[in-house]
């Protein structure tokens, strides 16, 4: 029978049916941070468990670690002790640690990818939601929380519940200045927060087989934001390629029978999906979020929705977005001041993303004006020595950007980059929730980097096209 | 191990209304830099708390006549957002033993599984008449019975729906898998030498 890869994948990792009617399945990577697994190793300990198999698991320091001065000990005594558990816990188990005297450290999302970690055909988990991110490359990648990653540790294995697939197709050709970034927002948009709860997604359509592999991962990344918890593209020669020679890909000799085994996990042609959806590219425009989900968002020069647009049931949630936000029904973002602007994160953190930015701002004349912060937090050490290496610290500096060290940042804000007040925070990261950015009133405007540059160099919301004048 | 059986858990309702009620309201990340759970649950809700106090009203958390609730009455996607479990283990410590609501994220129920906190669900006209009634009569006896998925609150019976799995586990005392995961040990084995990245393509 004609099978999709989510079916493929998980019956070749599927340990046995437990008396619950879940699987135990098996994970092919396991990737660890300072935040969701201190509680994990503790556990273990308790019950006297020992690391099943160290060598498939790999830790990062990502969520706490300063992206201003990262020299230990570290001033907050609390993250300190965060990075000292995790650098305990990793020796005392022989898992290999990206600290970041390595070189390699940064957020665990960018990392194993960068690594060759993450490929096609794998089971792989981590205590963090964004893990959807590593379906980029044709594997089940899902977050887990820390009674899992005990299981994992201990195990190898986790409990799971067959999910759902579903087909998001989108044909034709983006526009100039609609990025991937506006491709993650449009579907949130179109299938809501809640349309992807006991789905994986799978992306497809010739947007998905033109996209890059960066581009692949950002949207994945946000398979989450719309409820599902996989995305997943499956792999092609732009997959093979990207792999091809990193540290942890398989060797030039090895590359056939690795590609062979990639091969046969793909979708079949005539494969069976729970649902399919299929979007035209021409209908995404750039994208902004105005609320306080994912999924409250407008194209860029649209209006904010009426309350009267909604259902019965959605009108109290927005509703309170509007309050939390201070914005009006039926205006428009166009020219509200920014105060921050923060290019980073799991979704655009990674070189691609700093490059179109570079491409885009350096021959412009404008400079960040003394009214805005603006950030920018390469995702892993190994993209801000690339940054560095093509000169483009100075830039980003030259034009008013503050250049940091690798890290999480104020994408969640559980380290020193945090909103202050109220502020209007124009951002790459994924999610808009309020508090999100580390102030309880803190207001975050989800875009893409070309949107956050622009936003950055004007002060305002503005549609990046013109800014730019791209295309 | 830690798991014990539950089938019925009984104790009096408090209700946090709203849809798409996400984790980082649950517990804001400025509280997550600790390498345990301990504390997580006087930290509940802690900005939605801070802004209600600001506008001098009372978040169900603080309110007196709830103070000792254990069954938490939510609505849609409660719990979306992100997976860490410092979400379900700080409403687990504020003292809640069961929540019951119209849906909740994938993530969120399987963490609340594996600590022993089912999450049920009911219809949205049913939730109306439970956090009514635990809102106008703060001590009315609430109960959860899990063999037969019938919730009572008072004069009030409606029927609730829980995953069949997820319900023997929580009857049968296996929420916490860890042991039976353990156990099959070979199984194990097998399907790691069966995968050709297993040894790193070496
Ligand atoms: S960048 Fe943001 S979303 Fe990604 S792992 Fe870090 S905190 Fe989570």
């Amino acid at each position: 029978m004609a099978k999709n890869l989510y079916n493929k994948v998980f019956e070749k990792h599927t340990v046995k049916k437990l008396s619950s009617g879940q699987y135990q399945l098996f994970m092919g990577l396991h990737m660890i941070h300072e935040v969701t697994s201190p509680q994990a190793f503790d556990m273990i300990k308790e019950r006297g468990l020992n690391v099943r198999y160290p060598h498939r698991t790999f830790a990062t320091v990502d969520h706490i670690i300063p992206t201003d001065n990262q020299v230990r000990p570290l001033r907050d005594t609390m993250a300190e002790e965060m990075f000292n558990a995790l650098e305990k816990n990793t020796a005392a188990n022989g898992i290999e640690f990206f600290n970041t005297s390595t070189g390699k450290q940064g957020i665990v999302h960018i990392i194993a990818p960068e690594q060759g970690l993450t490929q096609p055909g794998m089971t792989i988990c981590c205590g963090d939601s964004h893990t959807s991110t590593h379906g980029a490359f044709g594997s089940l990648a899902f977050g887990i929380g820390t009674s899992q990653v005990r299981d994992v540790l201990a195990t190898q294995t986790l409990a799971a519940a067959k999910l759902k697939v579903r087909r998001v197709e989108i044909n034709g050709t983006l526009g100039a200045g609609v990025y991937a970034k506006d491709v993650a927002l449009f579907i949130i948009n179109r299938l809501g927060v809640k349309g992807g709860v006991g789905f994986a997604y799978e992306y497809a359509g010739e947007v998905f087989d033109n996209m890059s592999m960066d581009e692949r991962m950002t949207v994945c990344n946000m398979a989450i934001e719309g409820g599902a918890r996989i995305g997943y593209v499956n792999p092609d020669q732009t997959t093979y390629d990207y792999l091809s020679g990193k540290p942890y890909a398989p060797s030039a000799d090895k590359m056939d029978e690795a590609i062979a085994y990639w091969e046969s996990i793909k979708s079949d042609k005539d494969a069976e999906y729970d649902d399919v959806v299929v979007y035209n590219a021409a209908d995404i425009e750039p994208f902004v979020t105005w609320g306080i989900a994912p999924d409250q968002s407008v194209a860029v020069n649209a209006e904010l929705p009426k309350e009267e647009d909604f259902s019965v049931n959605d009108k109290p949630l927005i509703k309170e977005a509007y309050e939390y936000m201070a914005f009006t029904p039926g205006e428009k973002l166009i020219g509200k001041d920014v105060d921050v602007a923060f290019i980073g994160s799991c979704t655009n953190g990674r070189l691609s993303d700093f490059e179109e930015v570079i491409d885009l701002i350096k021959d412009s004349d404008l400079t960040v004006p003394s009214t805005v912060k603006a950030l920018i937090v390469p995702g892993s050490q190994e993209v801000r020595q690339e940054l560095i290496r093509k000169g483009y610290d100075k830039i980003f500096e030259d034009k008013g950007f503050e250049f940091r060290e690798a890290g999480c940042s104020m994408c969640l804000a559980m380290n020193p980059d945090k909103l202050i007040g109220n502020q209007i925070c124009a951002s790459t990261s994924n999610r808009n929730f309020k508090g999100r950015q580390g102030s309880s009133t803190g207001r975050t405007l989800l875009m893409s980097p070309a949107m956050v540059a622009a936003a950055a160099l004007t002060g305002k919301v503005v549609d990046a096209r013109e800014t730019f004048s791209i295309g | 191990m830690n798991s014990s059986s539950i089938t019925k858990i009984t104790g009096t309702g408090i209700a946090v209304r709203g849809n798409d009620i996400d984790t980082d309201r649950i517990i804001p990340a400025r509280f997550l830099t600790k390498i345990t759970f301990e504390g997580l649950g006087a930290e509940a809700f802690a900005d939605d708390r801070k802004q209600l106090a600001d506008k001098g009203e009372t978040h169900p958390f603080d309110q007196e006549a709830h103070k000792n609730s254990n069954i938490l009455l939510v609505n849609k996607n409660f719990g979306c957002g992100s997976s860490r479990e410092h979400a379900p283990q700080a409403i687990k410590r504020h003292g809640i033993d069961c929540i019951i609501g119209e849906s909740y994220s994938e993530i969120f129920f399987g963490n609340n599984v594996s600590i022993g906190v089912p999450c049920l669900k009911v219809s949205e006209s049913d939730i109306a008449l439970l956090q009514n009634k635990c809102e106008s009569e703060p001590t009315c006896d609430f109960s959860v019975d899990l063999e037969t998925l019938e919730i009572k609150a008072g004069e009030l019976s409606v029927k609730a729906e829980f995953p069949e799995g997820a319900r023997q586990q929580f009857i049968g005392g296996t929420w916490d898998v860890t042991a039976e995961l353990l156990q099959n040990d070979t199984d194990i084995t097998a399907t790691a030498n069966d995968l050709p990245y297993f040894n790193h393509w070496q």
